[in-house]
């Protein structure tokens, strides 16, 4: 059997409010296949938005373990973590996250550079990331800064700069709550062209159930724990 | 970094501005001490003379006050190898830098080789005056008129070439009567009939003259540095100190605040992969720009600042521009700012990707 790329055991997560603590994540257990466009569903306070954040490495789980394309997460140190982001996980968020100060080109070209340039990238992965572009229908928007970009525009960009580095697994946190139902089409409809015609892992979160079903196959989360 | 800084170009030039002005204040003080030095140096070598002789217990630095009796002209006139011997008395004459030399006209036109007139002429009667270009042009003097200074109204009957000792002349007795010190002098000056005889004749000099600071003029005026100044030195490093808090404070505060701002933005950098020293450098080298760009303007506003002294103190307040100064206040400028910029940057470099992430 193929190992996972996204394995997940035990998981819990508590955070410190104040005097009380709160259990986000209450021992959850989740596996991923390579390829697999898996969406996450489940109501506000579910623990769908901590998940996230542990799978794309950006804060370390309390108890389990996380294996990420053969990495164990809960074993890894800051700065581990910090190139784990920069090469293997891609993110696209609700809020579309592009920094307002850099054009679109350049949204894109700093997230290659801090995974290290272009140093080990061929001639075909080149031409294989300007068919992303095309496909994403943003290559003639490249120069304009993000207040100069419609939201769909901006997700599109969102998700190139998420799938320059080539990672292992592309983690959307609700990449439609901000869009349009027209736009939010088109990027689900990219997301699932980008699972199928490059193979490419992703693991969405929503709490749209028609977004959801865009996915190979849904989990839903209550109360900190994968409840089907 | 640079697109962060046209990003908010207001918070940027003002910065700059107030990193600018330190470094202005320093290049302005180190600039008008070494003019003022220069300029004094310039005017001691315009004497002529070869030895100067000075009262006792007196500072290099200062000139002020008259404790030499005038019966020590002749005596030291009567000296072996010594052709002429001129006294002058210097009094402040109030203003900031201001002193009023008296001169014996006759022996001092002798030993200096004459003044240069612009306007007018010599002395001709006790009240006379006499200014060189500089003051004449800073007070919007010509000669002709009648003028006040020490409380009293003069006849300013010339104009001269800058260089020659003072840069205002009155007859010696006329200012010996005025501060009540009747024949004594502030420094004699001598010439000598040779170069080599120079020497010896200090060293009798020093053997006879009894507590008199006696100095070869290549000496004096060689000693005639911010060094010996009193308190000068300690004056810069405090201008210094303050320049530092100052640059410090306005970058660690503009760049606080720049974080605060770019919370977000330094949230996404992490999340895609910036790494802790990667947060932090851009920080320090955004500072580094600021650091730049203060002590460029620092030094245009030196420029600045020495066409404003020249077209209005040009006597009072000569203005050196100090190229070897540069580097070093932008040195201060860019050490300042970098440390003004590290607690912002570590800060920034320590933030939680997930809680700058949801800052809005």
């Amino acid at each position: 059997m193929i190992e996972p790329i996204i394995s997940i055991r035990g998981l819990r997560k508590i955070f410190r409010v104040g005097q009380v603590n709160v259990e986000a994540l209450r021992g959850v257990d989740l596996d991923v296949p390579v390829g697999e466009f898996l969406s996450v569903v489940g109501p506000s306070g579910s623990g769908k938005s901590t998940l996230f954040h542990i799978v794309g490495a950006l804060t370390p789980p309390t108890s389990g373990t996380v294996h990420i394309a053969g990495k164990d997460l809960s074993s890894l140190s800051d700065s581990d973590r910090t190139k784990l982001r920069q090469t293997t996980v891609g993110f696209v968020f609700q809020k579309f996250n592009l920094l307002p100060t850099l054009t679109a080109h350049g949204n894109i070209a700093i997230a290659r550079s801090l995974a290290g340039g272009s140093v080990n990238r061929t001639a075909a992965d080149e031409t294989e990331f300007a068919k992303i572009l095309d496909l994403l229908g943003i290559s003639h928007r490249l120069h304009h800064k993000p207040n100069a970009l419609s939201g769909g525009e901006q997700q599109r960009v969102a998700l190139a700069r998420a799938l320059v580095n080539k990672p292992a697994i592309l983690l959307a946190d609700e990449p439609t709550g901000n869009l349009d139902s027209k736009n939010s089409d088109a990027v689900l409809h990219l997301l699932r062209d980008v699972n199928r015609r490059l193979g490419q892992t992703i693991l969405m979160i929503t709490h749209n159930p028609e977004a959801a079903a865009f996915g190979d196959r849904t989990v839903l989360m209550r109360d900190g724990q994968i409840a089907e | 970094m640079v697109e962060n800084v046209r990003h908010r170009p207001m918070p940027t030039l003002l910065s700059v501005f107030l990193i600018g002005v330190p470094v202005t204040l320093i290049l302005i003080l180190v600039g008008l001490s070494d003019g003022l030095i220069n300029d004094s140096k310039r005017r001691a070598n315009g004497v002529g003379a070869d030895v100067i002789v000075r009262p006792p217990n007196s500072n290099i630095m200062s000139f002020s006050g008259s404790t030499i009796p005038e019966q020590l002209v002749p005596k030291l006139a009567a000296y072996p190898h010594v052709v002429m011997a001129t006294g002058t008395v210097n009094q402040s004459a109030g203003g900031l830098f201001e002193t009023v030399t008296g001169i014996d006209y006759a022996s001092f036109e002798k030993m200096s080789g004459g003044f240069d007139f612009v306007e007018g002429h010599g002395f001709r009667a006790p009240d006379d005056l006499i200014v060189d270009r500089y003051y004449a042009d800073q007070k919007r003097w010509h000669a002709g008129t009648r003028v006040r200074l020490i409380n009293r109204d003069w006849n300013l009957v010339g104009v001269v070439q800058p260089g020659k000792l003072s840069h205002i002349f009155v007859e010696i007795g006329v200012l010996q009567e005025l501060y009540g010190a009747s024949h004594m002098l502030s420094v004699v000056y001598l010439k000598v009939d040779d170069e080599r005889n120079i020497k010896p004749l200090i060293a009798r000099l020093n053997q006879t003259l009894n507590g008199y600071p006696v100095f070869s003029m290549k000496d004096f005026i060689s000693l005639t540095s911010v060094n010996n100044v009193p308190a000068l030195n300690t004056f810069i490093s405090v201008i210094i100190g303050i320049a530092v808090l100052i640059a410090f404070a306005v970058v660690c505060l503009s760049m606080y605040m720049a974080v605060l701002q770019r919370t977000r933005e330094i949230g996404i950098l992490k999340a895609i992969g910036a790494s802790k020293s990667f947060v932090l450098r851009t920080i320090l080298a955004e500072a580094f720009l600021m650091g730049v760009g203060g002590t460029v303007l620092g030094i245009l506003l030196s420029f600045g600042s020495r066409w404003v002294l020249q077209k209005f103190v040009p006597s009072s307040l000569p203005q050196a521009i100090v190229v070897g100064w540069w580097a070093r206040a932008g040195l201060i400028a860019l050490g300042a700012a970098l440390l003004g910029a590290l607690y912002p940057g570590l800060s920034a470099a320590r933030q939680d990707p997930i809680k700058s992430l949801s800052y809005d």
